[in-house]
């Protein structure tokens, strides 16, 4: 039996629905985040799992049993929210023991477990600061202390990075990631930053209006995305319009250029087609065995650790994404450049 | 390969959602208070209003209204007031958004004490003010000691006095004036747009009456508007220099009339209304205050 | 690509000449000509006797004439309860109008009619109250014709600490609403979500959270309210004709004439209300700039 389990789960406010119909299960110990744009209808969906919104329709399950108009400070589910929510009259310490002080726990055991939570985030010299005196960084890691100390069943975030700086957001989500996996704690983890959920997930469920777009691992969600949306939405895709050759091999042509994508293609000979293509996927030059594809070069940009070249292709683009090397020449704008790709590193998407 | 789904419109106010669980389903404090705040505010005004229809006996009429704005006494204070209000805007404008100006752009470090002399206003209240003002401008300005006079005593001229309330006024209402200003400015960012004009090859009067006021029209209409109601009621400073304005008018008719002064009491408080909503409408904000006179 | 927020270096400038001072001059000039020379004037005034010497004795007399001790203590009795019942009440109204729930027009309206409330205050204010409340008021001849209760009767009077109190409310209320309604929005929602989140009930997150963060605003904006009515003067007169001794009554009193006897006492009467004041300007600004802290 699932630990967490979401079924059918419906919110609409007045003519519009924010969620429609998610249905998801969740095995204890796992991480999964919920991806997408804003007004996807994440948030809303953590928010009725953490109950600061009941259910349209449908039942959230917790431990096997059935929280959905549960109020909220009946859960048990820690919550960390955006903008950090640290109660600006209380020390750091008292913050991190607010919710025992509440459950009426020994003062002995809030202080023990106060410690043991500022050791957590490796921050145990500075309980007795305010939040004022802090950092973004260190509240959102005080705001993680103050949720994990009740020790929650579910430990629920909400959009945690989106305010601090780039730097900051690599640091603290490896530390986020670490901690969950050292207490091994149930988490879901909203954001739309799909560097951070393809990072430190286990699982990721695209969303995107309301909808459940894919649930699967990174891996599955970036390889294998299952809508054009997801496709799109997850990193850098090339999208080419080809008409089917020969649908049973796989061979599509485009500008009277002809190659090979994954097969079969489930569309006839002559339909309109979208192929879809990773840019680190292609290779520069002339492989043998492998697809060829002839264009010229719009434009070189270089990102450091990678280079990335723009090919016009007829009416088209196409994007390259090489690693870079001291030994490179890049090509220069204008030149004509010859692409090469597997099969199977290409597949179609049809469209209705 | 499905297409793709349909975007629906995005739900909007999602900071308002979040209420829709611990909203309460009928606020019935909240309204308890409100009401009996409203029943305290609304009472007095209907109160005056009803008195200031009944002039003629058992007859709901403006008469009141009528004799009051007839009188001769009325048309020349109130006109004095509001002429000594224009004074005062003008003075009051002159002298702040110049200064405001300059301590934005050169003087940085003058901005904490300008503050704070801001500030006096509210710890040297008008009669505080008018008690220092007269006991020394009724005596010649000298420097002291020497016998070298400055000034003849102010407060035995016509023009001196005037003078002297003018000052007091926009002292009255400089914390007001200041703030909006201020407010003003730092909204537009003058600096940015003065380096602006200057790129462009624009002199500094230009700069002041194209680039600049223009740009502060609601602070100055926001400013003028209390500075305007301030000196409209104002009744310390006229009674004590023995000016004929509106204030000390409205007290003496008090103690000799009372229908009629409950009809300029109304009116007052149309006029002070209209005021106060014309700055809520341009400024949309919050609304601002006078204080206790 | 992520933007990240880098700072511009911060340039040092030097301070600026003499030259840069001559911008404020004007202000400073009529400063010093119209605020200043007056209170020093007072200042100074409070140290000299009537011959004209140095002495202390003037602000010794303050703390030792029974009168000037009752005036004192009577404007403070009524600054400090129209502080706090207007500092409660008006709580309650910005209470109401924020997270209280009332739709967003009252609001708006509350905002506006605290504007003009505050600057009606004076004589409009006082001939309104008569109007109302006073012998032949409104209020008192409703409370007489429906309820059969005639409030004169009962000990009540207009012209009294009461009325005076009651009347000064007018301008009180909407004065803590202004500063209210504002520190209410800075209640940010995801507090009580927080709060919610780890147990605590809706009394806990007020009685542990909320109102110690809005504490310093809201004794504040009570020590504002204190210094404004300590400060009245119109208001006063004009309803009670001078029949209230109040220390800026007694002040007015004695510009018209002399009736301390004593210019030298008078300044020093003045000395002390501006004292009063500016102790309660700086409590003021001292528990905002902890609120501003808090609040960042």
């Amino acid at each position: 039996m699932a630990f967490l389990s979401i079924q059918h789960a419906t919110k609409t406010f007045a003519q519009s629905s924010a969620v429609e119909d998610f249905n998801l299960e969740i095995e204890k110990g796992e991480l999964v985040s919920f991806l997408g744009p804003s007004g996807c209808g994440k948030t809303t969906t953590l928010r009725m799992v953490a109950g600061f919104e009941v259910p349209t329709s449908g039942r959230i399950e917790l431990s096997g049993a059935d929280i959905t108009s549960q109020p909220p400070n009946q859960r048990n589910v820690g919550m960390v929210f955006q903008a950090y929510a640290l109660f600006p009259n209380m020390t750091v310490a008292d913050n991190v023991g607010f919710g025992l002080k509440v459950a009426k726990k020994p003062k002995d055991e809030i202080q023990k477990r106060t410690a043991e939570m500022l050791g957590l985030i490796r921050m145990p010299q500075l309980g007795d600061r305010f939040p004022y005196q802090l950092s973004g960084g260190q509240q959102q890691r005080v705001a993680l202390a103050r949720a994990l100390a009740i020790q929650p069943k579910v430990l629920l975030l909400d959009e945690p990075l989106s305010a601090l700086d780039a730097k900051i957001r690599v640091e603290l989500r490896s530390e986020i990631r670490r901690i969950q996996q050292t207490l091994g704690i149930t988490t879901i983890y909203v954001t739309h930053d799909q560097e951070e959920a393809l990072s430190i997930s286990d699982r990721i469920v695209v969303m995107s209006a309301g909808r459940m777009e894919q649930v699967g691992t990174p891996f599955e969600i970036y390889n294998f995305p299952k809508t054009p949306f997801v496709a799109s939405f997850v990193g850098t895709l090339n999208q080419l319009r080809c008409t089917v050759v020969d649908a049973a091999q796989g061979k599509l042509t485009f500008d009277g250029q002809t190659f090979t994508a994954t097969a079969p293609i489930r569309a006839s000979a002559g339909a309109s087609v979208i192929a879809a293509l990773r840019p680190e996927e292609l290779h520069f030059g002339h492989f043998d065995g492998e697809n060829q594809l002839t264009g010229k070069v719009e434009a070189v940009t270089f990102l450091g650790g990678i280079v990335r070249i723009r090919l016009a292709l007829g009416q088209s683009q196409i994007t390259l994404d090489a690693l870079n090397e001291r030994k490179l020449t890049l090509p220069k704008v204008g030149d004509m450049q010859t692409v090469s790709f597997p099969a199977h590193a290409c597949w179609v998407m049809v469209e209705n | 390969m499905t297409a793709q789904a349909p975007i629906a419109a995005p739900p909007k106010e999602r900071t308002l959602i979040a209420h829709s669980r611990t909203r309460r389903a009928f606020p019935l404090w909240s309204w308890l208070w409100f009401i009996l705040g409203a029943l305290y505010f609304i009472l007095p005004l209907y109160a005056t209003l009803d008195f200031s229809l009944h002039m003629e006996r058992g007859v709901i009429g403006l008469k009141a209204y009528g004799a009051a704005f007839s009188d001769p006494e009325f048309a020349r204070t109130f006109g004095y007031s509001v002429f000594l209000a224009a004074v005062t805007i003008i003075v009051s404008v002159l002298l702040v958004v110049p200064t405001a100006y300059w301590i934005r752009l050169r003087l940085p470090e003058a901005r904490r004490l300008v503050e704070f002399i801001t500030l006096l206003p509210f710890v040297i209240p008008a009669i505080i003010l008018v008690f220092g003002m007269i006991r020394i401008y009724s005596s010649p300005v000298e420097i002291p000691f020497t016998s070298i006079r400055l000034l003849a005593p102010l407060t035995t001229s016509k023009l001196g006095t005037n003078a002297l309330i003018v000052a007091g006024y926009v002292v009255l209402g400089l914390p007001y004036m200041y703030r909006s200003v201020d407010t003003g400015m730092r909204t537009v960012d003058v600096r940015t747009l003065t380096e602006a004009a200057q790129s462009l090859g624009a002199n500094w009067l230009t700069i002041m009456s194209r680039v600049i006021l223009p740009n502060l029209r609601t602070a100055l209409l926001s400013g003028a508007l209390l500075t305007f109601a301030i000196v409209l009621g104002e009744v310390v400073l006229a009674s004590y220099l023995g000016l004929p304005t509106f204030g000390p008018y409205l007290f003496l008719l008090g103690q000799h009339r009372a229908y009629e002064p409950a009809a300029l009491t109304f009116t007052t408080f149309l006029l002070t209304w209209a005021a106060m909503g014309i700055i809520q409408l341009i400024t949309g904000g919050q609304g601002q205050v006078a204080g206790a006179h | 690509m992520a933007p990240s927020a880098v700072s511009a270096p911060r340039v040092k400038r030097p301070a600026s000449g003499w030259r840069a001072w001559l911008g404020v001059v004007p202000f400073f000039l009529f400063a010093i000509l119209f605020l200043i020379l007056p209170s020093v004037k007072l200042f100074v005034g409070s140290f000299a006797d009537n011959q004209g010497n140095f002495t202390f004795k003037n602000l010794l007399q303050l703390f030792t004439e029974p009168s000037i001790l009752n005036a004192y203590w009577l404007s403070i009795r009524i600054s400090a309860v129209t502080a706090i019942g207007g500092g409660i009440f008006g709580f309650l109204l910005a209470y109401s109008v924020t997270i209280g729930g009332l739709p967003k027009a009252l609001r708006s309206l509350l905002i506006t009619f605290s504007g003009v409330a505050s600057n009606f205050a004076g004589v409009p204010l006082a001939f309104a109250f008569v109007a109302t409340l006073g012998r032949t008021g409104f209020v008192t001849a409703l409370m007489k014709n429906v309820f059969h209760l005639s409030i004169y009767d009962t000990g009540f009077n207009l012209y009294s600490f009461v009325g005076l109190s009651f009347t000064y409310m007018y301008f009180q209320f909407p004065l803590m609403v202004l500063i209210m309604a504002p520190a209410l929005d800075g209640l940010k929602r995801e507090w009580r979500e927080a709060a919610e989140n780890l147990g605590a009930s809706r009394t806990q997150y007020w009685l542990q959270i909320a109102l110690p963060v809005l504490l310093p605003s809201i004794l504040g904006s009570m020590i504002l309210l204190f210094g404004n009515a300590f400060g009245a003067y119109a208001t006063a007169y004009a309803l009670t004709g001078g029949a209230l001794p109040i220390v800026t009554i007694q002040i007015g009193a004695q510009i018209r004439g002399d009736v301390l006897h004593n210019p030298g006492l008078g300044y020093a009467m003045a000395m002390g209300m501006v004292f009063i004041m500016a102790v309660s300007l700086a409590g003021y600004s001292w528990l905002q700039g902890r609120t501003e802290r808090w609040l960042r």
